[in-house]
């Protein structure tokens, strides 16, 4: 089993809120709350949850494009949540992203050659030709004709933008890189190509992925391990079979119920748990678990103590009170996920 | 569907092109279909493929220029929609025909209290005073499953949340009975916890109120669980149509096969590799002369390059009446 390369500890995320005429701080929206993870070199982490939940800023977090609140993400060793400017600028070729919307993240005046070179250009000190030939070869890679190399980005369809961002994300040959939602703005038939691509350059490359999606029938084709967000937190973290044979926290077993799915007969006789309400406001999140206010399986004690994130069986970690931790965890036991047991700490609001 | 029986809702050769600086683009071609009373018929097709302008083009709300609607009729109770003036048009639409669009966020007005939004349907196609009107609106916004719906009428749009808009616009578009309810991705912005809400409240009104529904989306899951018949679109046309449990077990058409293979299961066998539908769609710059799938289909030959392929039907019903698809090939053998 192959060491962690990413291990996120009580990672929080708050967004101050300011009101009234003075600019007060009045409270905070709690977009992250106490999150931890392992992510181990060569595997690919989904993290799934609806809107809101805090999943892309979890992403950015770990990249340190924004500034933590509180925890640590230790990158390849280092702690990227408190390294210095200049260290942190020399660590960030090893760490990539990939953003949702290729159409927003490409600057529409820069040709894919400039837009592709750019993180060249920035860290490197490589002449003119040795960055053409790399920006040439990253364009083979992601399966871009080299003949477009000086077209713009609005001469290209959803599905090719997106290969110029993952090209772009390669250009610095990174470890790890942060997927968030790159196949939600691109049409069914097109997914596929995109997804089949990430995967042949994980296996190529060796690249860890986490890879951010609402979109659970994907995830479960291309992650290893699912972690399934709500209102901040994680709420389970488990291997993949596991968490869609039989997901174990009640939200992660109605948001599997919720998704459709292509085949009528199934449909037609589909049990489906149908939240109530909507998802509290992360400003103000409930008391107890954060779940408690829509979940089907509440009782008098989710409302009242939050519920830690603990291994409830091997290699299985769920926040609910419904499982008990498991009493004797083997130190060498398939799973690996010792590390990530301590994790989040109960707080009184 | 019962054999026969008189379609509330009749479109026969729809066309409709869009002029713009770079050419004509011709986003609906030759597009016909038929809506029977109580009937859901699910449109689906990726962006671009002509399902939300063809529902734009019945009721006049595509604007023009620069699109023009250049042939074809749509009737619904017998009247030619493409024939009647615009005052005509618009007490049709609402009155009989009502819509709910994908963006709940952008299609209530932000200054007026959604209980006004609500009633100004009622008071504008129906005569109902503005007393009626406040008393039937509550009504509505409580079928549609808003809590305290009275008081909920003095709220303004940013006061509810995406999945309660979306009820509220569903209240809109049910305010008149209409006889047909179009619904454009009404639940592609939501959640989908939110969506099976959603998906739930428009089976349970199906049931209470009996009107056809024409649900647009690009999401075969959603599909599959409350369409009666499928209709799926490709380069601005039908490709094929059927009844929905047909259409997923026996697709026809090389494209609906290779959307449904594209799209990783939930449950069962994991493919260890997705299959990707090679290519892009096509740029719709022409009048079509050939299958708009055949850059990107496994099945084209020499007729598709040159020849257009008409809907035939694949089970000795009438095309539209059964099952139909729009292509040279087939199956086991050639057409």
């Amino acid at each position: 089993m192959s060491p962690a390369l990413v291990q996120v500890r009580d990672l929080k995320m708050h967004f101050p809120i300011y009101t009234g005429l003075l600019r007060r701080r009045t409270g905070a929206v709690k977009a992250v709350d106490g999150v931890s993870f392992d992510i181990r070199a060569g595997e690919t982490l989904g993290l799934v949850g609806e809107s809101g939940c805090g999943k892309s800023t979890v992403g950015r977090a770990l990249l340190r494009l924004y500034e933590p609140t509180a925890g640590s993400v230790v990158i390849g060793g280092e702690d990227i949540a408190t390294l210095s400017p200049a260290a942190l600028r020399a660590k960030r070729p090893m760490m990539q992203m990939v953003f949702q919307d290729p159409q927003a993240s490409l600057n529409p005046r820069m040709t894919v050659q400039a837009i592709i070179s750019e993180p060249l250009d920035e860290q490197s000190d490589w002449d003119r030709d040795r960055k053409q030939t790399r920006v040439l070869e990253l364009m083979d890679q992601v399966g871009l004709n080299r003949r477009f190399a000086n077209r713009y980005p609005h001469e290209f369809s959803g599905g090719q933008r997106q290969r110029i961002g993952i090209a772009r994300a390669l250009a610095l040959s990174p470890k790890f890189i942060v997927c968030d939602e790159p196949i939600a703005a691109l049409d069914v038939s097109i997914q596929a190509q995109v997804v089949n691509l990430l995967e042949d350059l994980q296996d190529n490359l060796g690249l860890t992925y986490l890879f951010i999606s609402h979109d659970l029938s994907m995830v479960r084709h291309i992650a290893d391990r699912v972690a399934v967000m709500y209102l901040g937190r994680i709420a389970e973290l488990s291997p993949r079979d596991a968490l869609y044979a039989r997901p174990l926290h009640p939200y992660a077993e109605a948001l599997l119920s919720a998704v459709p799915e292509p085949d009528p007969s199934r449909e037609g006789a589909r049990q489906r748990i149908i939240l109530q309400g909507d998802v509290p406001s992360p400003a103000n999140p409930p008391k107890g678990c954060n779940f408690c206010t829509r979940c089907p399986k509440v009782f008098d004690r989710c409302r009242v103590e939050k519920p830690d994130l603990v291994e409830v069986e091997p290699g299985r970690l769920v926040a609910c009170h419904l499982y008990p931790a498991i009493t004797h965890p083997s130190p060498d036991q398939p799973g690996g996920t010792q590390a990530t047991k301590p994790t989040q700490q109960g707080e009184v609001q | 569907m019962p054999d026969g029986a008189v379609p509330v809702l009749d479109v026969r050769g729809l066309k409709t092109v869009f002029r713009t600086r770079g050419g004509e683009v011709h986003a609906v071609n030759s597009v016909s279909f038929h809506l029977q009373p109580g009937e859901l018929l699910g449109v689906v097709g990726e962006s671009g493929s002509g399902k939300s302008v063809t529902m734009m083009s019945l009721i006049g709300l595509l604007p023009s220029p620069p699109a023009e609607v250049r042939a074809g009729e749509v009737l619904l109770d017998g009247r030619d929609l493409l024939k009647i003036g615009a005052d005509e048009l618009r007490d049709v639409r609402g009155a009989k025909i009502g819509f709910v669009f994908q963006d709940p966020m952008t299609s209530l007005n932000p200054v007026f209290t959604v209980g006004s939004q609500i009633m100004e349907p009622l008071t504008r196609h129906m005569g109902l005073t503005k007393a009626q009107a406040r008393d039937r609106a509550a009504e509505l916004l409580a079928l549609v499953g808003i809590p305290d719906a009275k008081k909920r009428l003095k709220d303004y749009p940013h006061q509810f949340s995406g999945g309660m808009r979306q009820r509220v616009m569903i209240a809109i578009a049910l305010a008149c009975d209409p006889e047909v309810l179009i619904a454009d991705e009404p639940t592609t912005a939501l959640d989908v916890t939110i969506q099976a809400q959603i998906i739930e409240l428009v089976k349970d009104l199906r049931q209470k109120l009996g009107m056809a529904i024409v649900w647009i989306t690009h999401d075969l899951g959603v599909i599959a669980g409350i369409a009666d018949r499928v209709m799926v679109m490709y380069g601005g046309q039908v490709v094929e149509q059927g009844p929905v449990r047909q259409l997923f077990s026996d697709p026809r058409h090389p494209y609906t096969r290779a959307l449904l293979k594209t799209i990783p299961s939930l449950h069962g066998e994991r493919a260890a590799r997705l299959q990707a539908i090679e290519g892009q769609p096509p740029i719709l710059n022409a009048a079509p002369v050939a299958c708009p799938f055949r850059a990107r289909c496994a099945h084209a030959h020499d007729r598709c390059q040159t020849e257009n392929p008409q809907r035939r039907a694949v089970d000795g019903l009438a095309v539209g009446q059964g099952h139909d698809v729009a292509c040279h090939w087939s199956p086991g053998g050639a057409a």
